[in-house]
């Protein structure tokens, strides 16, 4: 093992990159992580924040009985693990069919011109 | 309630030596399976990354080895069994984080970086001060967590292996940090990923197990069994709703939601669970490990939602104050409440293992920052043999080891719980806005790193320093002491226990202050990091043997 280049490129000439990021199959790739991630970011996040201040300012609305001993809390509690489960299912989804081949012919054509 | 409990809970429950036993075989187990493994621990990738070859579910499972500790372990079932429905509102925040490591993190991370959090941090930016301030927070985080693991160690000896002398506590902190460094020196990261592998699966095993036995003792019930709880508490109804611990006033309402923001912003941002994604062949790979992760952890918080609730029911709290360890007593003393001192002394053996984990976890992380980041790219500006670099990781750790295992003998008996939100902290304030500003903003530039580095870290250091966990609450009247850390002082300022309300925000900005204040901008390199982060063109590939 040599000497470590924390500048390597991979063996792809740094141009290779600029003249990549600017074509329309890197453009079509970042929009599609981006409109999916950054609002799904938010939504979770609002969910989450809703859960917290409705737990520490809506104590009462939160103790509303539901069904034997669970309340309106641990329903939205557990409201919260389902919705984790579904955004990270979503994702997978969305990453499978809509970056990672677009993602992986972006690699292999810079690859090949290396 | 259990009346042979009743008589033998204010001492110790179960049998000290089995507990040890069955302990002393996991460490037999494990030992065996780091020497094996490092046979194939050769280079630089092999002892920071386990030379990448990990897979997607393997590695899930040892970020959730890595990810609960004892703290969430034993703390969250204690604190869910004393004051309810606020414990299980504190554990929701851990898992939900998860989704920012995979949407945001976990993927882009993989692609460009390479051992450490701080290749990331610097990719475009000028080397030497970003890694040197990325390093510093990332030794920071790793050793406010690692003295809050190994100050609990202290607590959980006297708990569960019947050790009350203060020279015995002593000892076992030092064996614990010795078996640590075993792990780490011989195994390196492949070590210590087999290390939590196990540990993830003998937890989550024993808590599934314990989570059934207590379901089917309320006809599979989660309602009965919290209506158990409601029976068995002095706080009756109220433990079913918010309000016990986070519902004081004012003041700890907003100290929860600074608490609250800092665990959701803050698990992205801790080096030792980023540094895990390197440990897989690809992106791909670490999106499957944040799959595993997430579900895993998700159900462990299920299970411990079942167990706190199973342990107020079926111990009683006033049992689980009176147990030595306290509020970390519940998840043991359930377990010998169902199933005697065979499954006391299995789940003991998790708790302690659970600690071997995260620490090994940790020191590694410090140990290839130190190395990698500070001794070869900032003293010897990246001129150092990989070799001669992993010899230098290997001593820090070694000196990190013997760090902790002072820092644990000094800091057990006091009253360091803060040292975990303050870790999630300084994560979600330095670390965070940071790793976000590198990938998504494309002026953002040396300047802006190193403020935002530091404005969080110092902000949240400083806000912690002069808030009531240090100084200044109030003497409680039945011990005589205050729960601040220090006694008989207050030079606290700050009304939260929890800064992040305030650094959090203050990170970012500085961050953008800073950027904006200089001119500097390099097109190449953001060309690079972006294109590499979302292709995987050009990243560090498995090591092949």
């Amino acid at each position: 093992m040599g000497v470590m280049d924390e500048r390597h490129t991979g063996g792809i000439p740094i141009e290779e990159y600029e003249a990549v990021q600017q074509s329309p199959e890197f453009q079509e790739l970042r929009t599609r992580y981006r409109r999916f991630s950054f609002p799904m970011t938010v939504a979770f996040l609002v969910w989450y924040a809703l859960f917290v201040g409705l737990s520490v300012f809506a104590t009462d609305f939160m103790a509303t009985p539901v069904a034997g001993a669970i309340n309106v809390g641990i329903v939205i509690g557990l409201g919260q693990f389902a919705t984790t489960a579904l955004i990270t299912w979503l994702y997978i989804r969305h990453a499978n069919r809509k970056l990672d081949p677009i993602a992986e012919q972006i690699h292999y054509e810079m690859e090949r011109r290396a | 309630m259990n009346t042979l409990l009743q008589d033998v809970a204010p001492t110790t429950v179960g049998s000290p030596a089995l507990n040890m036993a069955i302990f002393g075989l996991f460490v037999a187990v494990t030992v065996v399976i780091v020497i094996r493994a490092s046979r194939f621990t050769k280079t630089a990738a092999d002892y920071y990354a386990g030379g990448r070859s990990f897979t997607g579910r393997q590695n899930g499972i040892a970020i959730a080895g890595d990810y609960l500790s004892a703290a969430s372990f034993l703390g969250i079932t204690g604190a869910i069994a004393l004051i309810g429905y606020d414990g299980f509102l504190y554990s929701i925040g851990f898992l939900v984080a998860w989704l920012v490591a995979l949407l945001l993190v976990a993927e882009l991370l993989r692609n460009t970086g390479k051992f450490t959090m701080a290749d990331v941090l610097s990719f475009r930016m000028r080397q030497r001060p970003v890694r040197t301030a990325a390093a510093i927070s990332t030794l920071s985080v790793s050793f406010f967590y690692l003295l809050a693991q190994m100050a609990g160690a202290g607590g959980l000896v006297a708990l569960l292996m019947n050790v009350n002398s203060d020279l015995g506590q002593n000892i076992t902190i030092a064996v614990v940090g010795i078996i640590m460094i075993v792990y780490v020196l011989v195994g390196g990261m492949k070590g210590t990923t087999w290390v939590q592998i196990i540990k993830a699966g003998l937890l989550i095993t024993g808590a599934g197990l314990m989570t059934f036995w207590v379901l089917s003792k309320y006809g599979f019930s989660l309602s009965n069994v919290m209506l158990g709880a409601v029976s068995a508490s002095p706080s009756g109804e109220a433990i079913l709703s918010p309000g016990l611990r986070y519902g004081e006033s004012t003041l700890t309402k907003i100290d929860f939601i600074s608490l609250a923001l800092a665990l959701v912003l803050g698990t992205a941002g801790l080096p030792h669970v980023l540094m895990r994604f390197y440990t897989v062949p690809s992106s791909k790979e670490a999106r499957r490990s944040v799959v595993w992760a997430i579900s895993l952890i998700g159900l462990f918080y299920l299970f411990s939602l079942v167990l706190g609730f199973g342990a107020a029911a079926l111990v009683g709290p006033e049992n689980i104050l009176a147990a030595p360890g306290g509020v970390n007593s519940a998840a043991p003393l359930l377990a010998f409440e169902l199933g005697g001192a065979l499954l006391l002394g299995f789940i003991s053996a998790v708790a302690f293992a659970t600690i071997l984990a995260v620490v090994a976890g940790l020191t590694i992380t410090a140990s290839a920052s130190f190395a990698h980041d500070i001794y070869n790219n900032v003293i010897k500006r990246g001129k150092v043999e990989a070799d001669a670099e992993v010899k230098i990781a290997r001593r820090t750790a070694l000196t990190i080891g013997a760090v902790s295992i002072v820092g644990g003998i000094l800091a057990k008996d006091q009253n360091i719980a803060f040292l975990v939100a303050l870790a999630f902290a300084v994560a979600a304030s330095a670390n965070l806005p940071t790793i976000l500003y590198t990938l998504f903003w494309p002026r953002f530039n040396t300047r802006g790193s190193v403020w935002s580095i530091y404005g969080g870290l110092i902000s949240s250091v400083t806000l912690i320093a002069f808030s009531p966990v240090v100084s200044g609450k109030p003497i409680n009247p039945e011990t005589g002491r205050s729960a601040s850390m220090l006694q008989g002082v207050d030079f606290s300022w700050f009304p939260l226990d929890n800064p992040g309300l305030v650094s959090i925000p203050l990170g970012f900005f500085f961050g953008w202050l800073g950027t904006m204040t200089s001119r500097e901008i390099d097109r190449a390199k953001w060309a690079e990091l972006e294109v590499r982060s979302l292709t995987g063109a050009g990243a560090e590939k498995a090591v092949v043997h």
